[in-house]
């Protein structure tokens, strides 16, 4: 290996590392500007809501809390989008796998609590991956675009929710739509006293991990990567690409289903309506953000969750809505898009063809 | 260079791609109604000329001359404007839509489309011109000689008066280029200028009035057609006086391996350019190929070849018959396969060289181990087959959409030739190659042959396909029209096959109608147009 | 309720919910046709919606509204057609991006400009059409606004541009085709561009109505999923207007059906009734499946110098 290739390497490393801080930076600019338009002071606003996400102890445990749905989703996302596959049905995936834990998290009073979390765990996962499959087997049987089936699908699995909670799973005498809670056995434990952070953030760092080393050491991550680069090439190969998407869309769908059931085993310790804010579509932004590196997305997931945690504050003490972190992200999402497009152009043309 | 009162000038046209330079200070003169043709091996840098002068490319340095005015052409829309039509090696054409609306497309100064009109102002030209069209059949229906009819009155439509062609006669059978060489000569005698881009020196030895030889992007000679022949031209196309006669040294075959009776498939879904061929596909071929025999599979383009291969590799379900594979050695790979498009079938563009080498295998040993990929033997792996190979790269990390044509087939063939297959499927394999890789390919090849390995060698280039061979099949449609031994076959009784055996009478004929006027082939196709015409415009 | 009066009824909520559907149908389907992917219509649904509203709330203006956001939808259709077509971004991440990021800046703004909670908005009049309004039925196609009437211009209109001009041949050709558009001297940067900035304008309208005629008021994410039925919809017409058009009303009638059942008091619970337009899109989609051939340019970025 030459040492100019080396540091070619490096620089292109280097590139992909700072593109995206840049977006980063740039989405927070307009956002400073969107906030100057309200008459409100950005800097007040920006420490405001960094030292409550960071530096205080209730903001930090909000911002774990945060942090876990959204990383426990943005893997989902980001291992379809390793074979190619735009998962945009997070958000639904969520809301399954919140009721497959809160099935099994009431079904069962008395097992201990080493076979009932991980079960709980299990049934969202598997509800998840169920309902991700059902676009991997549109797409894979009937070749439907994933794309348009998943987000179609959010709708159905949310409105499913909420008749299940006013309905059939809702809690005797309760005010509002949401259901029993489930047994302390099946609770994700709280890991900082008197907050709600819960022990989810430890299995989404745990799933990362394991994806991280799965994508660059194993054959299944080889495999995986094959089919999304290029599955033309994979399938004259002797890949078996439709099986690999189908698996990969499940697996994603079950990981944004785990990222449901830390809603409920975790932090709710039941089943609401709507429980979600979005975490999916945040998890599409973070995906892209982190350049489909697994390690990555708990760094990306952590900051969009301290955008989330520290809003509120931001807005009693800026008087800048909430909602200003809304847009920040989605020009976030704009900027990433337009740094990646424009590193594609700097990158030399090929000698030859 | 001499004065010229009219024509095109070109005067030291240079382009480079990154460090490649594909045009290196080109310089070249054609008079009015002069046929002149531009002879160069694959990657001289002829297309990269013609796509300056069509304004697909800009040139770094250079300035081109119409009738001595200097002019500058920006965009295909200027090339247009100034009269230079170009006819691509691929076809510009949209298969979705009819003749008329290709013809007309981008051409028209008023909104509104008037297709009836248009139709009749088309029949006209064609007819003028010799070359009859169904007006209202959509492109991507249309047999491939058609299709260039409708390439050629695109350009005419625009009353081109310099028409670029780009390796027209590819596609075409031996009868229809007779009939198109005719088509040139006419459109000659009418002002029209032409260049005539090409690797053929027989055609261009038949057809032009001068010539040009590139050869790495640089003008090496510019002759008369009569002051010159083959033989000079030959070596200027090629710097040293490489002999290609490859023609393999007889050895008796062995047993059958690859045993295919009575097979039916439908068009390859695989690949995206099967798309226009669905209606081609395999009915009924039987063929056999033995251990250290090269079979070769001549044909035009779309004759179910891409089937055939891709349902012997097992990617696409046969209707009916059967596949027999049997290897002696009990191998590890039975079947290889060197696919027809190296970028987008062969490899993964933006994997390693090490990576790509293991696409086949990375699941097994000892690649793999209880899941996990093992470093260390892919290295080995792609160390060696670097040396065996010839990969000029200067590490195994190297992504493969950083090396060349050439290199990236050598990794293919490392691959795929790794384990000692019994059956090699060979599809294009040198198409786009310099010489010295159409070599290195053609000579691993016959030595897997002495190995003893059944080959199926198929390509569309004759010369190429019948030098390799020891048994030549021709296919047409689907079928196997016939097999013959490769030593005594001749250039024109295969490329009278091609066509297929029990048609060749009247595509001989269509020919010569050509001259006079409508051929029995385009009132077929005007009534299957009109069939087709009742489902409307397709969605 | 007499049977004629339900009928007109459900017509005339049938009418009402296929207009913004169409309009960016018709709009993503024109951007789609040209090789550009559009998943971005939701956004530009919202843009278009908080747009009139905003103006509308500021000027009480109603045509001001309308003509500001067809403006609004045009410039976000733009930013699409720069990231797609000048910056070569991937589609599919591009209109993504036009979602997010109109969904979080129409959340904030309407929080800037509302922040009395909903407001309600001046409406836009219907127009009715003297005589013909009074037939039984089919008298409701006779007594919309304006912006159904232009939308039933619009049909037509958009048939005969795609099928029947200079125009409408470039922007198949570059949907197809686009190296052989291009030597044939189209402008793919060009069709393109008009294209998506024309569909971002359709959306611009199709929110315009959801927010002046619909509600009358605006609301955050007020398009619910409205551009990806659209989307469904144009998949479902195979990129025709007229088939579009008649996937919308199939839509459109699903969600008036949801809405008349739910007046009606059946016991049927209302979350399973409004899934009905989403499950009616996935099945109509699924049903489809292998027979709807898409532009086969569609998402392809068109780079000229590429060898």
């Amino acid at each position: 290996m030459t040492i100019a290739y080396r540091q070619a390497v490096l620089k292109s490393g280097l590139r992909a590392a700072l593109s995206p801080l840049i977006a980063v930076a740039a989405a927070l600019t307009v956002g400073a500007l969107l906030m100057l338009l309200a008459g409100a002071s950005p800097i007040a606003a920006y420490s405001a809501l960094f030292r409550q996400a960071l530096t205080t102890y209730f903001g930090f445990a909000d911002t774990l809390t945060k942090t876990t749905p959204l990383l426990l989703a943005s893997l989902g996302v980001l291992v379809a989008l390793r074979a190619g596959q735009f998962n945009l049905g997070a958000e639904g995936q969520i809301y399954m796998g919140g009721l497959g834990s809160l099935l099994v998290g009431l079904a069962f009073s008395d097992l201990p609590m080493v076979i009932h979390l991980p079960l709980a765990l299990l049934g969202g996962f598997a509800f998840g991956a169920a309902w991700g499959a059902i676009a991997g087997y549109l797409k894979v049987a009937r070749g439907l675009n994933e794309v348009l089936t998943t987000l179609l699908l959010n709708y159905i699995a949310q409105y499913l929710i909420s008749y299940l909670v006013n309905g059939p799973l809702k809690a005797a005498n309760a005010p509002s739509p949401f259901s029993e809670l489930v047994a302390p056995s099946a609770y994700l434990p709280t890991i900082l006293g008197k907050t709600q952070a819960h022990a989810g953030i430890f299995l989404g760092i745990a799933l990362s991990t394991l994806l991280t080393l799965a994508f660059a050491i194993t054959a299944w991550g080889y495999r995986v990567d094959a089919v999304g680069q290029n599955p033309v090439a994979a399938r004259y190969a002797g890949i078996s690409v439709n099986r690999t998407i189908l698996q990969v869309i499940a697996l994603s769908g079950g990981l944004a289903g785990l990222a449901g059931s830390s809603e409920v085993l975790g932090l709710k310790r039941r089943l609401f309506e709507n429980f979600s804010p979005g975490y999916g579509f945040d998890a599409l932004a973070i995906a892209l953000l982190s350049r489909g590196n697994p390690a990555v997305v708990i760094l990306t997931s952590f900051f969009f969750g301290m955008l989330r945690s520290g809003a509120n504050v931001m807005q009693r003490s800026a008087s800048v809505p909430v909602s200003i972190i809304y847009a920040i992200q989605g020009l976030t999402v704009l900027f990433v898009a337009i740094s990646l497009a424009l590193e594609q152009q700097v990158q030399s043309p090929k000698p030859d063809s | 260079m001499s004065e010229l009162e009219s024509g095109l000038r070109l005067v030291g046209i240079t382009k480079q791609f990154g460090p490649f330079i594909a045009n290196n200070s080109i310089s070249l003169t054609v008079p009015t109604g002069c046929i002149h043709g531009l002879l160069g091996e694959n990657g001289a840098g002829k297309s990269t000329l013609m796509n300056i002068l069509s304004g697909l490319y800009q040139p770094d340095e250079g300035k081109i001359f119409l009738d001595k005015k200097p002019i500058d052409i920006k965009t295909p829309a200027d090339a247009i404007k100034h009269g230079i039509g170009m006819i691509h090696q691929h076809f510009m054409l949209v298969p979705q839509l009819t003749v008329v609306e290709n013809i007309v497309l981008g051409s028209a100064d008023s909104l509104r489309l008037n297709i009836k009109a248009q139709a009749k102002e088309i029949t006209q030209l064609g007819k003028d011109y010799g070359l009859e069209v169904p007006p209202l059949a959509r492109v991507g229906d249309l047999p491939v000689g058609i299709q260039q009819r409708v390439e050629i009155l695109k350009v005419l439509y625009r009353q081109a008066r310099i028409l670029i062609l780009d390796e027209p006669t590819a596609v075409l059978t031996p009868a229809e280029i007779t009939a198109f060489l005719q088509v040139l000569r006419r459109l000659a005698a009418r002002a029209c200028t032409i260049i005539f881009i090409s690797h053929k020196l027989d055609e261009v030895m038949a057809v032009c009035d001068e010539v040009t030889v590139l050869r790495q992007g640089n003008v090496v000679a510019t002759r008369a057609i009569a002051q010159t022949n083959r033989t000079e031209l030959a070596r200027l196309m090629v710097d040293r006086s490489v002999e290609i006669n490859t023609r393999p040294i007889p050895q008796s075959a062995g047993k059958v391996i690859l045993n295919l009776k009575n097979v039916w498939a439908n068009a390859a879904a695989i690949s995206a350019q099967s798309k226009t061929h669905a209606i081609l596909a395999l009915r009924g071929l039987s063929l056999q190929v033995r251990a250290g025999e090269i079979v070769g599979i001549a044909g035009v383009d779309g004759n179910g070849q891409r089937e055939l291969a891709d349902a012997i590799a097992g990617l696409i379900p046969i209707q009916k018959g059967t596949i027999e594979i049997g290897s002696e050695a009990a191998a590890q790979q039975p079947i290889a396969y060197i696919p027809e498009d190296r970028q987008q079938q062969g490899l993964i563009l933006s994997f390693s060289i090490a990576h790509n080498l293991i696409l086949k295998a990375f699941s097994k040993l000892p690649f793999c181990r209880r899941w996990i990929l093992q470093r260390a033997e892919i290295a080995a792996h792609a160390k060696s087959a670097i040396q065996t190979f010839d990969i000029r790269a200067a590490s195994a990390q190297l992504k493969a959409g950083q090396l060349s044509g050439g290199n990236q087939q050598k990794v293919i063939l490392a691959r795929e030739l790794a384990g000692e297959p019994g059956v090699i499927i060979a599809m294009q394999p040198t198409r786009g190659l310099d010489i010295g890789a159409i070599a290195a390919v053609q000579q691993s090849l016959l030595a897997q042959r002495s190995r003893g390995a059944a080959i199926l060698y198929i390509s569309t280039e004759l010369e190429d396909v019948m030098a390799m061979s020891d048994r030549l099949a021709v296919i047409y449609r689907g079928q196997l029209v016939d097999i013959l031994e490769a030593s005594s076959a001749t250039l024109e009784q295969v490329g009278a096959l091609m066509v297929g055996s029990t048609e060749i009478k009247e595509s001989l004929a269509t020919a010569e109608k050509l001259e006079t006027g409508v051929s029995p082939e385009v009132k077929a196709l005007e009534t299957n147009s009109s069939a087709t015409k009742g489902k409307g415009e397709r969605l | 309720m007499s049977s004629i009066d339900f009928l007109t009824d459900f017509l005339s909520a049938c009418l009402r919910l296929t207009v913004p559907l169409a309009f960016a149908a018709i709009g993503g389907l024109l951007s789609e046709r040209s090789g550009v992917l559009n998943i971005g219509l939701e956004g530009l649904i919202l843009t278009g919606a908080f747009a009139s509203a905003a103006v509308a709330f500021s000027t009480q203006q109603v045509w001001l509204a309308i003509a500001i956001a067809c403006c609004a939808g045009a410039l976000m259709g733009w930013i699409h057609a720069y990231l797609c077509v000048s910056l070569n971004v991937n589609q599919l991440v591009s209109g993504l991006a036009i979602n997010l990021t109109a969904a979080g800046l129409t959340t904030y703004g309407a929080r800037l400009l509302f922040n009395t909670g909903t407001v309600a908005l001046p409406p836009l009049s219907s127009l009715p059409i003297p005589v013909l309004q009074h037939l039984p039925i089919l008298g409701v196609f006779f007594q919309q606004d304006l912006l159904f009437y232009l939308l039933l211009l619009l049909l037509p209109a958009s048939t005969y541009g795609l099928f029947h001009t200079q125009w409408g041949l470039s922007l198949r050709a570059v949907g197809n085709a686009p190296k052989a558009a291009d030597t044939a001297g189209v402008s793919v940067a060009r069709i393109r561009y008009v294209s998506v900035i024309l569909c971002g304008a359709l959306c611009g309208l199709a929110g315009a109505y959801l927010a002046l005629v619909h509600v009358q008021f605006f609301a955050e994410n007020m398009s619910a999923g409205k551009g990806f039925i659209a989307l469904a919809a144009l998949i479902f017409g195979r990129w025709h207007p007229v088939t579009t058009t008649l996937a919308c009303l199939l839509f459109g009638a699903t969600e008036a059906l949801q809405l008349r059942i739910q007046a009606f008091g059946l016991n049927i619970p209302y979350q399973l009734l409004a899934m009905l337009p989403y499950i009616t899109a996935l099945f109509a989609l699924a049903g489809l499946a292998g027979k709807a051939t898409p532009p086969a340019a569609l998402g392809l970025p068109y780079a000229k110098e590429k060898r």
